[in-house]
């Protein structure tokens, strides 16, 4: 780890710069007991390793992965068409489904594509919001890959305390939007609600009580020899494969290119919170683990600068015909009425063209390219979600190591079916 | 940015590099949001994204999406869109290419290995074909799939949909909900 980096606060906590003391890293020859030939072993579609419905083809000899064939599509439910026959708020729950891991994330990145197409700045209150809703889905996203991650490679207790916390989030959003898992909070042009009393208390509580939780989860992880010997030099993708490859997010970071689209291309008004990018040197599943960990403890310093800026004031913008009017409203007034009316039943149109808008999401970059032909729909909704672009580069990392070290790499991808399938 | 990020600066200096090295080359630029979209003819596409990597200028090392849209109705079938980005020089592109029916796109894999599975993608579920692809095959419908489900002639509920008269699907989709 390098430059930007920050220490975990713990006494115990190893010292990470450099790499702790390398481990030896060649295998003993694998027995050759198949005489040289080659065996073709299929893993997935289900398959506990591959989080979802991953089907990959593994050629081997002996041990060693010969070449991989990726398949996916398992979870495909068409949601590109199915926006083409939608208005635009009514597409928000599908959203939801992409990377389910991270709803309130992919929420707001769709969202603001939207809200590029049309032109549309909401109020600072609604700004802050959006921003806490995607750090809140940054570290429960980060912190079940933490947990599912190790699981794979037989830690088990890391797996209870991510949850615990998880829970707390959970709770956090639940008070929040009313769902735990399909959050479906934004709306174009502000959000569906203004937030919950004694929410802010909650997050500050859960801010002040992470950190500790995340040093602990540290100390079993980073220092741990097994841990090490699992992860370090296993899957490296050097920087320029990794960027001609387009992969985003920690998986780049970890290859040591500092691309994070929060600091690049600042929306939400990111480029006004401190916050580090943290990278990694080797490329390899250890420095991936480290730069998502230390993602966490950004995401948390995030957080607290927004629980501190939270302003008073409206949330959504004052434009009746593309905000629903209070339901108060509705029910007392006719004006009111034929407004909820129209754009429940007609939506609003889009002005006619073209936007792609990208936000960084736990994965990496997602975007979503909206072609508009004037409508109330868009003509054609394209989602790039960077766990389908970083699939393409399990290739590069896996072909000439272990099939045990197959399962750490894909853990270390952390890719989520439901947006690589979409 | 107080809301989506839209590029202060678009970067035009890319299109001047463009329009000099391919003077002949008649290139439509359009921009919209900050975003700018140049046309290309097909034949000059894989040499301009050549360029575009390679020029220290322009330098977009990094492929984002590939994207392809149906028509209906107008002279062109398909319009395919290659989203580009420049680490170093922080700016975005989007290609375009306009095909009329029954021609090809020339592929991009060459120039960014990247761009593979996103244009299997366009090819698996809008039906543009990629001249030059070292894979082209289906990558989200099953291998046997008979249709390009996100053309506009393909029904929501799960087939080709009825034609009119005009070559006009009956309904756009939803037909459920249209005929309750």
């Amino acid at each position: 780890m390098s430059g930007t980096e920050t220490k975990g606060t713990s006494p115990a906590a190893p010292d990470l710069t450099p790499h702790p003391p390398a481990m030896p890293v060649e295998h003993p020859a694998p027995d050759d007991s198949l005489g040289g030939e080659e065996m073709v072993l299929n893993m997935g579609p289900q398959h506990p390793s591959t989080h979802g419905v991953l089907r990959l083809v593994v050629t081997l000899q002996g041990e060693t992965v010969k070449s991989i064939v990726p398949h996916v599509g398992y979870l495909h439910r068409g949601m590109e068409k199915i926006a083409e026959g939608m208005t635009y708020n009514q597409f928000i729950p599908y959203t939801d489904r992409m990377d389910y891991l991270a709803p309130l994330s992919t929420n707001v990145g769709y969202i603001l594509a939207v809200e590029k197409l049309m032109g549309i700045t909401v109020p600072p209150r609604a700004r802050v919001i959006r921003v806490m809703c995607c750090e809140i889905a940054r570290i429960s996203a980060h912190l079940l890959w933490l947990g599912t991650g190790a699981l794979d490679l037989g830690a088990a207790t890391v797996f209870f305390h991510t949850f615990r916390e998880r829970e707390t989030l959970y709770n956090i959003i639940e008070s929040l939007t009313g769902g735990r898992l399909t959050t479906s909070y934004p709306r174009v042009g502000g959000l569906c609600r203004d937030l919950p009393p004694g929410w802010t208390k909650q997050v500050a509580d859960f801010t002040a009580s992470f950190p500790k939780v995340l040093d602990e989860l540290d100390n079993l992880l980073t220092g741990n020899t097994i841990w090490m010997q699992r992860t370090q030099g296993v899957g490296v993708i050097g920087a320029p494969e990794a960027i001609a490859l387009g992969v985003s997010g920690p998986n780049l970071r970890g290859s040591g290119v500092a691309y994070d689209v929060r600091k690049t291309e600042p929306y939400l008004e990111y480029e006004t919170y401190e916050f580090d990018v943290p990278i990694g040197s080797k490329g390899d599943v250890f420095d991936r683990y480290l730069v998502r960990l230390e993602e966490m403890r950004q995401s948390i310093r995030i957080l607290d600068q927004a629980l501190r800026r939270l302003p008073e004031g409206p949330i959504n913008i004052d434009d009746p015909k593309i905000v629903l009017p209070p339901k108060k409203g509705v029910l007392t007034k006719m004006e009111e009425l034929i407004q909820q009316f129209m754009i429940v039943t007609e939506g609003f149109p889009a002005p006619e063209g073209e936007a792609y808008h990208a936000i960084e999401a736990p994965k990496g970059e997602l975007g979503f390219y909206i072609r508009s032909t004037g409508g109330k729909s868009p003509y054609r909704l394209h989602i790039r979600s960077p766990s389908f672009v970083s699939l393409q580069a399990i290739e590069k990392m896996a072909v000439g190591g272990l099939v045990s070290d197959l399962i750490a790499i894909i853990a270390s991808l952390d890719p989520v079916m439901g947006e690589v399938d979409r | 940015m107080n809301g989506p990020y839209i590029d202060p600066n678009p970067p035009r200096p890319v299109v001047d590099r463009l329009r000099e090295r391919f003077p002949e080359a008649g290139l439509h630029v359009e921009e919209f949001r900050g975003e700018i979209t140049v046309t290309l003819p097909a034949e000059r596409l894989v040499e301009a994204a050549q360029f575009l990597r390679d020029d220290p200028e322009t330098a977009f090392d990094m492929p984002i999406a590939c994207v392809a849209v149906h028509w209906l109705e107008g002279e062109f079938e398909h319009d395919v869109m290659w989203q580009i980005y420049s680490l170093g020089k922080n700016h975005r592109l989007r290609l375009k290419l306009r095909l009329r029916p029954g021609e090809t796109a020339p592929s991009l894999t060459s120039v960014w290995s990247g761009m593979n599975w996103t244009e299997r993608e366009q090819y698996d579920l809008v039906g543009v074909r990629f001249n030059g692809h070292p894979d082209l095959r289906r990558i989200i419908m099953p291998e046997d799939y008979p249709d390009h489900p996100l053309r506009k002639d393909f029904d929501v509920e799960g087939g080709p949909a009825a034609l009119d008269g005009d070559g006009r699907p009956v309904s756009p989709g939803f037909r459920d909900m249209e005929h309750a």
